[in-house]
């Protein structure tokens, strides 16, 4: 008993003390104009899934929700963030030559299509971020008009 | 009388947090500077160790290695080939190496002697197709496949500005993932897709002098 009563200690304070380090926050107050959203023509709706669902990690500013700001919650943001926007950003799509941006929307298109996208321990806590049936097949719709149209 | 200590204790381990964690966050900064010099060393050390690996193994892949380092279109299409196999293969493994060693040698493909639009394109495929190398370094065989499409349509662009030293085929599938194309040496369709499912699937479609 005592010792249950140690190890809940240890993990609260350690809990608590997880707060107080500092993580590098990915926010930035102007969207550049290379943005996918201000270079294409999308539509309000799918521009928002993209938002809630995408830009946390695929863009150089990432909503801080409560929730995102706790640890270890931001940790796990800030590691995937980091991978994701290398991977991808949003923000930086006009940057990309014709070819790049084939080749992101073929794999946009996959990774929404097989459900890898958002990432599931992301949807985990952001359930409005998960793709319904409906959504998949519009944003994948739109995704293939715009690959046909580069 | 021990409230007090948790309480101690905890805000001494907060002011420790704290300073190491600032401590950490100016060295962070100072590492942000030099991030593209880390990584093009990383990049460096990589083809270096793709070579040393090769001093323990026999001539034949000595001269491989060396053939992939010399900068020519023909070396990347060595490379490409090699992980083609490897997929007819289904070996896994086998193609996370070859991508790895694929975008060494893409990145070191010399496009000086080629004209001003011609180096852009080459500039663009290569940076495509580098990508899509690295993914298959480290990824499961469904994923190398995916990419490996799209890598092989950035080959056959490479190979329509560069030529090819060797005859080669351009073979295509109506199967997989609503049809896709690949390059190969043999007339024989080895389909890097399927693999041993569905071997055969394909035909010629082009020949590429
Ligand atoms: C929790 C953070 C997170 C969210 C949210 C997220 N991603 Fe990602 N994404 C990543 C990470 C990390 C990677 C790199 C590792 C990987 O491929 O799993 C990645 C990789 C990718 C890639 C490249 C994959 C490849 O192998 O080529 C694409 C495309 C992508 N994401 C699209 C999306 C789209 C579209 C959404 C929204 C529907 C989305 N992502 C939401 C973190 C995220």
């Amino acid at each position: 008993m005592k010792a249950v009563k140690i190890i809940a200690i240890v993990l609260l304070v350690a809990f608590v003390v997880i707060q107080f380090i500092p993580v590098d926050r990915n926010q930035s107050d102007s969207v550049p104009k290379t943005d996918f959203m201000l270079v294409n023509d999308v539509p309000s709706d799918i521009k928002d899934k993209l938002r809630v669902s995408c830009y946390d990690c695929h863009s150089n500013n990432t909503q801080y929700p409560w929730y995102n700001k706790v640890q270890p919650v931001a940790w796990f943001l800030e590691g995937h963030i980091k991978e994701g926007k290398s991977e991808l950003n949003f923000n930086e799509w006009d940057a990309l030559s014709n070819r790049r941006k084939a080749s992101k929307l073929r794999s946009i298109i996959k990774q929404i299509e097989s459900g890898e996208m958002p990432l599931a321990s992301y949807t985990l806590i952001h359930k409005d971020a998960i793709f319904s049936e409906e959504e998949t097949k519009q944003v994948v719709k739109y995704m293939e008009n715009l690959k046909d149209s580069l | 009388m021990s409230k007090l200590k948790l309480v101690i204790g905890v805000v001494a381990i907060a002011f420790v947090t704290l300073t190491a964690a600032s401590c950490k966050d100016a060295k962070t900064e100072k590492n942000n500077s030099t991030d593209h010099h880390s990584e093009m060393n990383a990049n460096g050390d990589h083809s270096k160790m793709n070579h040393d690996n090769s001093d323990g193994h026999h001539d034949g892949e000595k001269k491989e290695m060396a053939m992939s380092g010399d900068g020519n279109p023909q070396a990347v299409l060595n490379d490409y080939f090699n992980l083609k196999d490897a997929l007819v293969g289904d070996d896994n493994a086998k193609a996370k190496e070859l991508g790895a060693i694929l975008a060494t040698s893409l990145g070191k493909l010399d496009i000086s002697k080629y004209t001003g639009a011609q180096q852009s394109d080459l500039r663009d495929i290569v940076e495509d197709a580098v990508e899509h190398a690295e993914h298959i370094s480290e990824s499961d065989i469904a994923h190398q496949r995916e990419h490996f499409k799209i890598l092989s349509k950035d080959m056959t662009d490479m190979v329509a500005i560069t030529g090819t030293e060797n005859t080669l085929y351009q073979q295509f599938c109506p199967m997989y993932d609503g049809g896709s194309a690949w390059l190969s040496m043999s007339e024989d369709i080895k389909n890097p897709y399927y693999g041993s499912k569905m071997l055969t699937c394909g035909k010629v479609q082009k020949e590429i002098n």
